[in-house]
């Protein structure tokens, strides 16, 4: 079932147009990866979902009705450039802005306690924004997005401004937000994360989408049909023997084994090429290889830049 | 709870337990009472030392005990003395001064010296020289030797006080005090000036603050920039109504305290009187206090003025032209914070929010001189300065329509600036980086929702 679909949507701005009939769909339950170029439209894109602009043209469905004022109760919103007031005490200001987001002032208290209490943080309460470290911070203010427990989570560059550890306290606070059957959009430049935690992706490069879907099956669309072989034998001959169909990108040596990655021409299938490789020696491994999102980014951007030239 | 509600409680609370509101609540109402209380105070303290002067004359002993004492002034005649004698060691011998008349005194009005080593108050040389002039025009007339000249006298003296009263287009007499009402006109039409300025600046301040900390973005996803920025609005706008209460309420403890033990007692009612009519704010009916010329009393005209003045008439509109311009300029201030990124860019855009208030503040000076001019008549009705103009025009009496018709003119001209402002501020929140122009604002003007 799909939480949240925003269907051509078009936000013209002065002098550009920042969104180009852009369309995804999120499914419920899903990690969602917004992805693209710095200046690409995520930004406008979230905030249109958030409702703190409005699109020209297109409409944005959530939870299988159009998006209504109401609605923000249900959605939490991380903005990459983020902030809290600085001269307000940790605890009150969380409080606001859980009152802000619907709950009772008895409520958010509760509740901020006990994630001031699983982050060990309790001391912070009483103590002011700015007396905190900009790490502590992001803290506060992550449990400020969550702590409505909303069905949509938009966490806009979750992991800048932590050290490794707490980036990682971060991650496992949002697989359990998932499985807790929140629902979360997740954009980055951080290709390593998306890999890691999304299950489905748009790329928007310059106003318009370029690719949307399950991960996986765009990973596999970007696939040059290229495996890696190892084998035990001859390099030579197996160069002598992989001629007009096969292409050999490159090959290594690794602890006396040889591990060879080939491009399959000609729509010929895996299981010819293994055919032509049995008789050159052993073969241990045989893997395809997918390209990591980073090359697909890179691909798919470059691309499409050279399209508009 | 609404979301305003929570927004207006935040901005409330936050800025009513700084410490500097705490203090300006304070120190004010302590500044307002000594400006009371100071002038009565020097004026009953000034001469509590007692200061012995010697009278000198050449050889003529025309003035022998002429100048009467006084509680603090004793005038010591001294006999075959001369001026040189006493000129260097006047203060030695426990003398305050030296004064010397020359018998020339009445010819040449210079010839009466007072010396000290301090620059004498200004009712002690009052003082002598009423008493002189007194004695030689006695002593002139009776060289004229006109028998029964003393009862003449009387009888001719006379004293004349100008008494103003105005009446009302039904008939109604008030006797009024110009001096009375300017000071009133004065403290209203500066006292809006300053509230707005104060208060507008503290709604930018607080617009720019949550721009540059970027805590805006998570809160305009929660709530509308525009419930944000009235949220702002209103917040402050109660935290200075409640600064301005308190002021009244302390300036009042402070002042009844104060004359309670420092002023004699006549005064000491009057002012009390003060305070409790104003206080009460309610119209106290006009009570016709019979004057006597030769008894008049200038507190009880002051007293009887200030039954003239429309107390709750003043006070109320005083509460709607603060709140009525500080709306209308507050919403302005909000749509400048909002387009700049930090206090220093601010500059630009102020200059058309204060010329129009320094031009209220200008007009309103002008209003104590001729309260019935032109310029005063229409700038009451520009809601750019009505509150200050009118504020100022009040206490000298204004027709109920051009009151109400101004007053109307103010409140569908906030709901326009606070329209427009808000369009301006939605766009501007989330603007980083560009220096914004006019050129830029007109075109967030025209922004589609």
């Amino acid at each position: 079932m799909k939480l949240l679909e925003a269907r051509d949507i078009v936000k013209q701005f002065s002098n550009h147009l920042a969104l180009n009939k852009v369309s995804l769909a999120v499914n419920e339950g899903s990690i969602y990866g917004l992805l693209g170029p710095n200046g690409a439209g995520k930004t406008t894109l979230i905030r249109i979902i958030n409702q703190i602009t409005a699109p020209d043209n297109g409409e944005i469905f959530f939870n299988n009705h159009k998006l209504e004022a109401n609605d923000v109760f249900e959605i939490g919103y991380l903005p990459e450039e983020r902030g809290l007031y600085r001269k307000m005490k940790v605890g009150e200001q969380a409080i606001y802005l859980a009152q802000l987001k619907g709950l009772s002032r008895s409520d958010a208290i509760s509740r901020l306690k006990n994630w001031f209490e699983k982050f060990e943080i309790q001391a912070w309460w009483d103590k002011k924004v700015e007396e905190l470290s900009k790490g502590m911070q992001q803290k506060i203010q992550f449990i400020t997005t969550v702590i409505h427990e909303p069905k949509l989570l938009i966490f806009d560059e979750p992991f800048s401004g932590f050290d490794p550890i707490n980036a990682n306290i971060i991650k496992q606070e949002i697989l359990e937000l998932k499985k807790k059957g929140a629902t979360i959009i997740f954009s980055t430049h951080n290709m390593e994360s998306v890999e890691e935690l999304c299950t489905h992706i748009t790329l928007i490069n310059e106003s318009v989408s370029l690719l949307e879907g399950p991960m996986d099956t765009i990973r596999r669309n970007y696939s040059l049909d290229e495996y890696e072989i190892g084998f035990r034998g001859d390099i030579n001959l197996l160069k002598a023997t992989l001629t007009t169909q096969y292409k050999i990108i490159e090959n290594k040596q690794k602890n006396g084994d040889n591990f060879v990655r080939v491009r399959l021409l000609n729509d010929i299938s895996t299981n010819n090429l293994l055919n032509a490789m049995l008789s050159s020696g052993n073969i241990i491994s045989f893997n395809e290889i997918i390209p990591s999102m980073n090359d697909v980014f890179i691909k798919v951007v470059e691309d499409a830049s050279k399209k508009n030239k | 709870m609404s979301k305003i509600s929570i927004i207006i409680q935040r901005e409330y609370l936050t800025r009513v337990k700084k410490k500097s509101f705490i203090i300006m609540t304070l120190l004010a109402p302590l500044f307002m009472a000594a400006m009371f209380i100071v002038p009565v105070w020097i004026m009953t303290r000034d001469d509590a030392e007692e200061k012995v002067i010697a009278v000198v004359e050449d050889e003529t002993n025309l003035f022998k005990d002429v100048i009467p004492n006084s509680k603090y002034l004793k005038f010591e005649y001294l006999v075959d003395v001369t001026l040189d004698d006493l000129k260097t060691n006047f203060s030695d011998k426990g003398y305050y001064a030296v004064l010397h008349i020359s018998p020339k005194v009445a010819y040449i009005p210079n010839a009466v010296q007072l010396i000290s080593h301090k620059q004498p108050p200004l009712d002690l040389t009052i003082h002598i020289a009423n008493a002189l002039e007194k004695e030689i025009e006695q002593k002139k007339l009776e060289a004229y030797d006109i028998k029964d000249l003393d009862k003449i006298l009387k009888a001719v003296s006379t004293n004349i006080n100008v008494q103003t009263i105005k009446i009302s287009d039904d008939g109604i007499e008030k006797e009024t005090s110009t001096g009375l009402a300017m000071g009133i006109a004065y403290i209203g039409g500066l006292l809006i000036y300053i509230l707005t300025f104060i208060f507008g600046a503290q709604v930018m301040r607080g617009v720019i603050e949550e721009k540059t900390s970027r805590v805006v973005e998570v809160i305009i996803s929660s709530v509308r920039p525009f419930q944000l920025m009235m949220g702002k609005i209103l917040g402050i706008g109660l935290v200075g109504l409640t600064q301005f209460v308190l002021w009244i309420i302390i300036t009042a403890i402070i002042i009844t305290a104060a004359q309670s033990f420092l002023l004699p007692d006549d005064i000491g009612q009057t002012t009390q009187a003060i305070t409790e009519n104003i206080m009460s704010s309610t119209p106290v009916e006009q009570t016709q206090v019979p004057i006597q010329t030769q008894e008049f009393n200038e507190i009880q005209q002051v007293f009887n003025s200030l039954h003239s003045i429309n107390w709750g008439l003043i006070l109320s509109s005083f509460l709607f032209y603060f709140l009525g311009g500080y709306f209308l300029y507050a919403s302005l201030f909000a749509a400048v914070g909002s387009a700049v990124d930090n206090e220093t860019d601010t500059q630009q855009f102020m200059m058309p929010i204060t010329i129009p208030l320094i031009l209220g503040l200008f007009v309103a000076m002008g209003t104590f001189q001729n309260p019935e001019s032109s310029v005063a008549f229409w700038f009451s009705f520009i809601p750019l300065t009505s509150p200050i103009v009118m504020m100022a025009r009040l206490p000298f009496g204004v027709p109920y329509w051009e009151l109400i018709l101004s007053m109307i003119i103010l409140i569908l001209t906030f709901l326009g600036t606070t329209w427009l402002a808000a369009k301006i501020y939605r766009t501007g929140i989330l603007m980083y980086g560009k220096k914004t122009t006019y050129k830029e604002l007109w075109k967030w003007l025209r922004y589609k929702n």
